[in-house]
């Protein structure tokens, strides 16, 4: 239950526009989300009152794009520790136990340590943010997602002036992530950031979507959203982040380092060796569309790369 | 008797592929991806019609059952129909009929290069596979319909090679090709032979 103290929300309050949606709101809201959080959640979350009536189908990405279904958002996934198929997660997912959760800060800080979910999730913290999602596989999604700036959590962990990186990890636990029995990749989960990436303000931690507690499926309780690199970099069902000097292994450069790097920014010119970059589907429509270069938010970041050779660093 | 369930079943199985995506269609079960699960559907079945279709002489020495050679060649043209409605799903509803990148994806992408390759291959195996053909190109039939197993394997390199990670049924096609051929190939040395006539229509 993410958002259930605050009273109802009229819609005119609801920004159609723009990437920092309803900001205010969530002001309130968040202190909610605290109370909330050890409330436990199920597949879906359940339909709060305010949500049902908040009207998703009036937001529109800062490109004017609409929403992608609620129901495709949580039914179509790649998350292997659940199974391979897209539609696998949604089956499988309930035995993931999102509550309570803990995620271990470490390496080069100052503030190492263990934090529950809820030392995260500071009241005025939790934003909406309407992101385009570009999987590698060619297709794309527009997601509401509320979450709060990963910089907040790093300038906690107070990095030490030798890290450069920050690595995240999923749970390993066979039991509750029964896809982890097979070793289609090596478990857990591994992804990284370059620390400047890491502390880029369009970086979310992301605990809900649409409105909801995070879905199992979509990597309940606390997730990473790089809207410009390619959806596996955001990984899912994160317990651990740690600050390091060199550069980490991440799990699908480490699976097959000629077709998955480290930096995997969404970029139309760089195919991928077995496939087209150029174009991709968005779910819920016939034709495909171009792909944008860093996803269409190279205003933002593509001065994190200046001076690199994006072919070589794919 | 045995042969006309045999051929029903044939047909049955033929057909319930198509049924059954038409059913989801219908239903709206296709997925949020509804193109891509066409495709991979129709992939599949194809692949497993071309991979029966080469089970069948096998099938014939181990079973001792010399009528089922009859129903290979439905078998046959039912994965070529699976194999040319997959190609179309690709061409008209995954690429909307763009040239620029169907021709692209067919001479730079490994993965469907060899697909597309093995779709042509089986074009002339299909038209020639009815009795005036077989007739008309006696012993030389045999030969080019040998092409089926170069066109499966591509097929299954295909599947392999379309994979992101997890190659568990790319990798049962493959030992499955493989035990195919091997009997092939024993086969055709004389060794192994198996105690059974030819059948006069193939």
């Amino acid at each position: 239950m993410l958002i259930g103290k605050s009273g109802k929300i009229p819609s005119s309050e609801i920004t159609p526009e723009g990437m920092y949606l309803n900001r205010r709101q969530f002001i309130g809201k968040s202190a909610a989300v605290v109370a909330g959080a050890s409330m436990g959640s199920g597949i879906g979350g359940s339909i709060e009152p305010e949500n049902s009536q908040k009207d998703w189908s009036k937001v529109r990405s800062e490109l004017d794009e609409e929403l992608t279904p609620f129901d495709d958002v949580t039914s179509y996934n790649n998350f292997y520790e659940f199974g391979t198929g897209k539609s696998d997660p949604v089956r499988n997912a309930h035995t993931l136990r999102p509550r309570p959760w803990t995620i271990e800060v470490g390496g080069l800080c100052d503030n190492p340590g263990t934090y529950g979910l809820e030392d995260f999730i500071k009241p005025g913290n939790i934003e909406d943010r309407v992101y385009r999602m570009r999987c590698v596989e060619a297709w794309s999604m527009v997601i509401p997602w509320q979450g709060f700036s990963l910089k907040d959590v790093i300038d906690q962990a107070k990095p030490s002036g030798s890290a450069r990186f920050v690595e995240f990890r999923t749970l390993h636990d066979l039991e509750q992530m029964p896809g982890q029995r097979y070793g289609v990749l090596r478990w857990p989960y591994v992804e990284g950031l370059r620390l400047d990436e890491a502390k880029h303000p369009l970086t979310m931690l992301i605990t809900g979507v649409y409105g909801k507690t995070l879905p199992n499926q979509n990597g309940a309780p606390i997730r990473l959203i790089v809207p410009w690199k390619y959806g596996f970099k955001g990984i899912k069902s994160i317990v651990s982040m740690r600050f390091l000097e060199e550069m980490p292994m991440n799990t699908w450069k480490r699976s097959a380092s000629h077709e998955y790097g480290f930096y995997a920014n969404v970029n139309p010119d760089v195919p991928h060796p077995r496939w087209s970059q150029a174009r991709e589907r968005r779910i819920g429509e016939f034709r495909r569309r171009r792909t944008l270069m860093f996803n269409g938010y190279a205003d933002e970041v593509a001065s994190l790369y200046s001076g690199m050779d994006l072919r070589t660093h794919y | 008797m045995r042969l006309i369930i045999l051929r029903s079943v044939t047909w049955f199985a033929g057909l319930m592929p198509t049924v059954w995506l038409v059913w989801r269609f219908l239903d709206d079960r296709l997925g949020a991806n509804p193109i891509e699960e066409i495709l991979h559907r129709l992939g599949d079945v194809s692949l497993i019609f071309l991979l029966v279709t080469l089970a069948i002489t096998p099938l014939r020495a181990v079973v001792g059952w010399n009528e089922i050679i009859k129903i290979r060649r439905p078998l046959g043209l039912f994965g070529f129909f699976y194999l040319t409605m997959h190609f179309l799903t690709y061409a008209v509803l995954d690429q909307t009929l763009d040239f620029e990148f169907i021709i692209e994806d067919v001479l730079e992408r490994p993965y469907i290069s060899i697909g597309f390759t093995a779709w042509i291959l089986l074009i002339p195996l299909a038209i020639t596979s009815t009795k005036g053909w077989i007739r008309r190109l006696g012993k030389h039939w045999k030969k080019l319909h040998r092409l089926a197993y170069v066109a499966t394997i591509m097929g299954v390199v295909h599947f392999y090679w379309q994979g992101k990670a997890d190659t568990y049924w790319p990798t049962l096609a493959a030992m499955l090709i493989t035990v195919l051929m091997i009997y092939r190939i024993r086969n055709s040395r004389g060794r192994w032979r198996p105690q059974v006539r030819e059948a006069k229509n193939r």
